[in-house]
C-alpha cells in the first residue's frame, strides 16, 4: 500500500515505520497518491501562535477569548484536556480549568501568521480557498508534473515547512471532494494527515452521525432526528425526491452527502456576503448610553473593513442579544450603499430606536450586507441631513490620520462611551 | 336583505371598495366588504383599518339588512357578469350565505356577520372644506411621486398636506419627500382651510383618493383632524388614518441661492435623458450633465456596458457646470412639467437643485445631485 513519511517525505510500500529516517509518522492508503483534493486546519490556531511568541506558555492551559462574559475563541490543547471547547462560554472554562491564562485575541498577529500559511499554500496551487484564518480547501488536481510529486507529499511538506519555518503545526485532510476532506482534517488532530478514499467512502460513513456535514447544526439535527435520520445510513434509506420534499434544497444536497458526493469545486474567489461585527459585555445593559457606544465601534469597525476591502453595503443589520441569550435583528435597506460608519452608525440606531425592547443586552452587533463595489456607493447625499457631507468629509479626514497614526490615533467622544 | 341593483353600478361600488382590501389578510373579516341595503341605496364598506371606503349606490331594496362576503370574490364576480344584467343579492341568515344572481348565473357566497366587521370610529373634524378635483389631483399627482418607501423614516411615507404661506398669501401645499428628491405643490386655499391642522397622508391613501378625481366638475368635501382625513363625494367617503408623526422642515431644504438658470423644453429634456440612460443597467443610473454657454451635454458612461452622449440646445449664461443626477430621479421631475419650459437651478455640484415650470412657483421640485 502507498505509504509516506510525513518527516522526511520518503514514500515506500508498507510499513508502520520509515525506512528511511525510523519515524513512526507515516501516512498509508491504497489511493494516498492518487487524491487531490485537501484541507487544512490549523491547530488550535490562535493559542498556537500566542504560545509560539511566548514559549513560557508552552506547557500551560491558553484560552484565547474577550473578556469574563466573552466565549472561548481557541483552547490550547492543554485546555482542551481539561474539556475547554472553543465557543463555550468563559465562565463555564474557567470553572473547568480555572488556572487557564486567559489571552485577548491579537488579531493582528494571526492574520500575519495566517498571510504566511498562505503564501506557502500558493506555492501548491493557486486554487485555495480560505474559510477563515486558520483553514482552507486547496484543490491540488493537475499539480503533480509541475511539483513532480502527488498532492500528498507536497501537503505533508506544506505542514512541514509550517511547523519549522512558522512554528505552527496543522492537519491535513485528504480526500475526492470538500465535504470529505473537511471531516478528514479533523479525524486526527493535532498534526494530522488523514486520508478517506474513494473506495473507503461508503464504509466511513455509514454509523457516522450527519453533524458530520458542515452546515448542519443543532437545529437542522432537531428536525433531521424527527424524520429518523441521525446517521448517514438513515439518510441512504430515503430517496432524494423525499428528502427535497421535506428538507427542500438542504434535501438535494443530503442526498449527495450520504453517497460521498460533494461536487462544489474549491473556489479561490468565493465572494464576500457580508461584514459585521459583534461584542459581548461585560455586564447586561440597557443603558442607551453604553449600547450607542459600542453601536459606534461596532459600525465604525464595519465601516474599517469594507474601505480595506474597498467595498460598501446596501443592507445595514442591527443585532441584539437579550440577557436570556434569546435574539433580536432587525435590517434596514438603503436607497444609496455606503461604507460610511456615520451612515451605518445612523441607520443601526434608527433601528435601535424602533425596537420598542427593553433589554438589557448582553450582546450587540452590527452589519453591512448586499455588497457592491465603493465606486457605486455614497453617490448622493440626503436632502433632510445637510450635516451629512460635513459628516463624511470629516470621516475621510479622520480615515486618513487613522492610517498614517494608528486606529486610535483619532476617535469619536461617542466611542468612549 | 334583498336588493336589485344594475350590473355597472355594482360593479364600480364594488371595485372601489376591494381596492382598499388588503390581499393578505391574516384577519378574515377584514378581507370582506359590509353590504348595508336600505331605503333605496346599498352602500359597500370595506377596510384595512387604516383607511376605509363607503360606496353607494342607488338600489332597489326589497328587504333591508347587512351581511359581509369576500371582497375579491364578489368582485370578480361581478366583473365577468355581462354588462347590463340586473343583479340581485339576496342574503339567506338561516344558511349564512348571499345568493348573487344575474340571468342564469347563481352564485352563493359564504358571509361573516356584519357584527364582527370593524367600522372606522367616527370623529370630530377641525376642518371641513370643500375643493375641487383637478386642484386635489394637481396636488397629489404631483407631489406623490416623491413619497418615500424607507420605514426607518415612517413619517416620510406620505403627503403632508398642510396650510403654509406662500407669495401671494395663504394657500394649501402638500409636500413629499424621500430624501433624495421633493416636490412641493402649492393650491389657492379653499375657503374654511385656514385652520386645517397639518397632516401626512400615506401613500395608500393618495392613491385611493386618486379614484375620486377623476370627473372635472366633482366638489370634494375634505375634513381634516389631528389623526384623520376625510374625502368624500355624494357616493364615495375615504377616511384615513393620518401618519403619527412630525414632518420634517422641509423650507430649509430648499435652495433659495441657487443662481446657474437652465432653461429646457421639459420633454425634448426627458426624451433625451431616458435615451442616454439607456446604456446603463445599474440600479441607479447616473446622468451627468455639461452645462456651457447655452448648450447642455447629457452623458452617461457605464464602464461595463457602454457610453452615451446627446447635446441639446438650451438657455444657459453661467459658468460651466458639470453635475451628475439619478436618471430616474430627473425623468420623474421634467415629467411633472405639461406647460412651459422647464427651469433649472443649480448652485454647485455637491448642491441640491431647485426645477420649476417657468417662473411659476406654486410647483417647485428639489433634486440632490450624484456623484459621477
Amino acid at each position: 500500500m502507498p505509504t509516506l513519511c510525513r518527516d522526511c517525505l520518503t514514500d515506500f510500500n508498507t510499513g508502520r515505520r520509515c525506512p528511511s529516517c525510523g519515524s513512526r509518522r507515516v501516512v498509508s492508503h491504497p489511493e494516498l497518491f492518487d487524491l487531490t483534493i485537501a484541507h487544512m486546519d490549523c491547530d488550535a490556531f490562535y493559542a498556537s501562535v500566542e504560545k509560539r511568541d511566548d514559549p513560557s506558555l508552552a506547557d500551560k492551559p491558553v484560552i484565547i477569548g474577550g473578556g469574563r462574559r466573552g466565549v472561548v475563541s481557541t483552547a490550547c490543547y492543554v485546555a482542551r484536556i481539561r474539556g475547554v471547547r472553543s465557543a463555550m462560554p468563559m465562565f463555564q472554562a474557567l470553572k473547568l480549568c480555572p488556572e487557564a491564562v486567559v489571552i485577548k485575541p491579537r488579531m493582528e498577529a494571526y492574520a500575519e501568521a495566517s498571510r504566511a500559511i498562505r503564501a506557502m499554500m500558493e506555492e501548491l496551487t493557486p486554487a485555495i480557498q480560505p474559510l477563515s484564518l486558520d483553514e482552507a480547501f486547496m484543490d491540488l488536481s493537475g499539480t503533480a508534473k509541475l511539483h513532480g510529486a502527488p498532492p500528498a507529499v507536497m501537503l505533508a511538506r506544506l505542514i512541514r515547512r509550517m511547523r519549522d519555518e512558522l512554528g505552527l503545526t496543522g492537519s491535513i485532510g485528504l480526500s475526492h471532494n470538500k465535504f470529505l476532506a473537511k471531516v478528514a482534517s479533523d479525524l486526527d488532530k493535532p498534526h494530522g494527515f488523514s486520508v478517506i478514499g474513494r473506495a473507503d467512502t461508503q464504509a466511513f460513513l455509514h454509523d457516522k452521525p450527519v453533524r458530520l456535514i458542515w452546515g448542519v447544526g443543532g437545529a437542522a439535527q432537531v428536525s433531521l432526528e424527527k424524520a429518523g435520520i441521525r446517521t448517514f445510513t438513515d439518510l441512504l434509506r430515503w430517496d432524494k425526491e423525499a428528502l427535497v420534499a421535506r428538507f427542500g434544497s438542504m434535501g438535494d444536497r443530503l442526498w449527495h452527502l450520504a453517497r460521498g458526493e460533494d461536487h462544489r469545486p474549491v473556489s479561490a474567489h468565493e465572494p464576500i456576503k457580508s461584514i459585521s461585527n459583534e461584542t459581548t459585555f461585560n455586564t447586561d445593559t440597557n443603558d442607551p448610553d453604553i449600547l450607542d457606544g459600542h453601536l459606534w465601534r461596532m459600525a465604525e469597525k464595519v465601516a474599517d473593513r469594507a474601505k480595506a476591502k474597498g467595498i460598501a453595503g446596501r443592507v445595514v443589520t442591527l443585532k441584539l442579544k437579550r440577557a436570556n441569550h434569546s435574539s433580536l435583528t432587525r435590517q434596514v435597506a438603503l436607497r444609496d450603499a455606503t461604507q460610511m460608519a456615520d451612515t451605518i452608525y445612523r441607520q443601526a440606531r434608527g433601528l435601535f430606536d424602533q425596537l420598542g425592547d427593553e433589554g438589557p443586552y448582553r450582546l450587540l452587533g452590527c452589519g453591512l450586507s448586499h455588497l457592491c463595489p465603493e465606486g457605486e456607493a455614497d453617490l448622493s447625499g440626503d436632502l433632510l441631513d445637510p450635516g451629512a457631507v460635513r459628516r463624511a468629509g470629516a470621516e475621510k479626514a479622520t480615515d486618513k490620520i487613522r492610517a498614517r497614526f494608528g486606529k486610535d490615533a483619532i476617535v469619536k467622544g461617542r466611542a468612549l462611551r | 336583505m334583498k336588493l336589485s341593483i344594475e350590473r355597472a353600478a355594482l360593479l364600480k361600488a364594488v371595485s372601489q371598495a376591494q381596492s382598499v382590501v388588503e390581499r393578505r389578510n391574516t384577519i378574515p373579516i377584514l378581507a370582506n366588504v359590509l353590504i348595508e341595503a336600505d331605503g333605496d341605496t346599498v352602500q359597500f364598506r370595506a377596510t384595512d383599518l387604516d383607511i376605509e371606503v363607503v360606496d353607494k349606490a342607488p338600489a332597489k331594496v326589497e328587504r333591508a339588512g347587512a351581511t359581509t362576503v369576500a371582497a375579491t370574490t364578489l368582485h370578480e364576480i361581478v366583473r365577468k357578469l355581462p354588462d347590463g344584467a340586473l343583479v340581485t343579492l339576496t342574503a339567506d341568515s338561516a344558511s349564512g350565505r348571499l345568493t348573487v344572481e344575474a340571468g342564469r348565473s347563481n352564485f352563493s357566497l359564504a358571509t361573516l356577520p356584519k357584527e364582527d366587521f370593524p367600522v372606522m370610529a367616527s370623529s370630530e373634524y377641525a376642518s371641513n372644506f370643500s375643493a375641487p378635483a383637478p386642484m386635489l389631483r394637481r396636488l397629489f399627482d404631483k407631489s406623490k411621486f416623491a413619497i418615500s418607501t424607507e420605514e426607518t423614516r415612517y413619517y416620510l411615507n406620505g403627503v403632508y398636506m398642510h396650510v403654509s404661506d406662500a407669495d401671494g398669501g395663504k394657500v394649501l401645499r402638500c409636500v413629499a419627500t424621500d430624501g433624495h428628491r421633493l416636490a412641493r405643490i402649492d393650491a389657492d386655499l379653499p375657503e374654511g382651510a385656514a385652520d386645517m391642522p397639518g397632516v401626512i397622508v400615506p401613500r395608500k391613501t393618495v392613491g385611493e383618493l386618486r379614484k375620486l378625481l377623476d370627473d372635472d366638475e366633482m366638489k370634494i368635501a375634505v375634513s381634516v383632524s389631528e389623526t384623520k382625513i376625510r374625502f368624500a363625494t355624494p357616493d364615495i367617503t375615504l377616511t384615513s388614518k393620518v401618519i403619527d408623526g412630525t414632518f420634517p422642515d422641509y423650507t430649509r431644504v430648499i435652495p433659495q441661492n441657487n443662481t446657474r438658470r437652465l432653461e429646457v423644453d421639459a420633454s425634448e429634456f426627458a426624451q433625451a435623458v431616458d435615451r442616454v440612460a439607456t446604456v446603463s443597467s445599474e440600479r441607479s443610473r447616473a446622468v451627468k450633465l455639461q452645462l456651457s454657454e447655452d448648450k447642455l451635454v447629457l452623458s452617461v458612461n457605464a464602464p461595463d456596458s457602454g457610453a452615451a452622449e446627446e447635446e441639446l440646445a438650451v438657455a444657459y449664461g453661467d459658468e460651466t457646470l458639470d453635475i451628475g443626477f439619478n436618471a430616474k430621479y430627473l425623468l420623474e421631475i421634467a415629467s411633472q412639467v405639461d406647460r412651459e419650459n422647464a427651469v433649472f437651478l443649480f448652485n454647485s455640484a455637491g448642491d441640491p437643485t431647485l426645477m420649476r415650470e417657468g417662473n411659476d412657483t406654486s410647483a417647485v421640485y428639489v433634486v440632490m445631485p450624484m456623484r459621477v
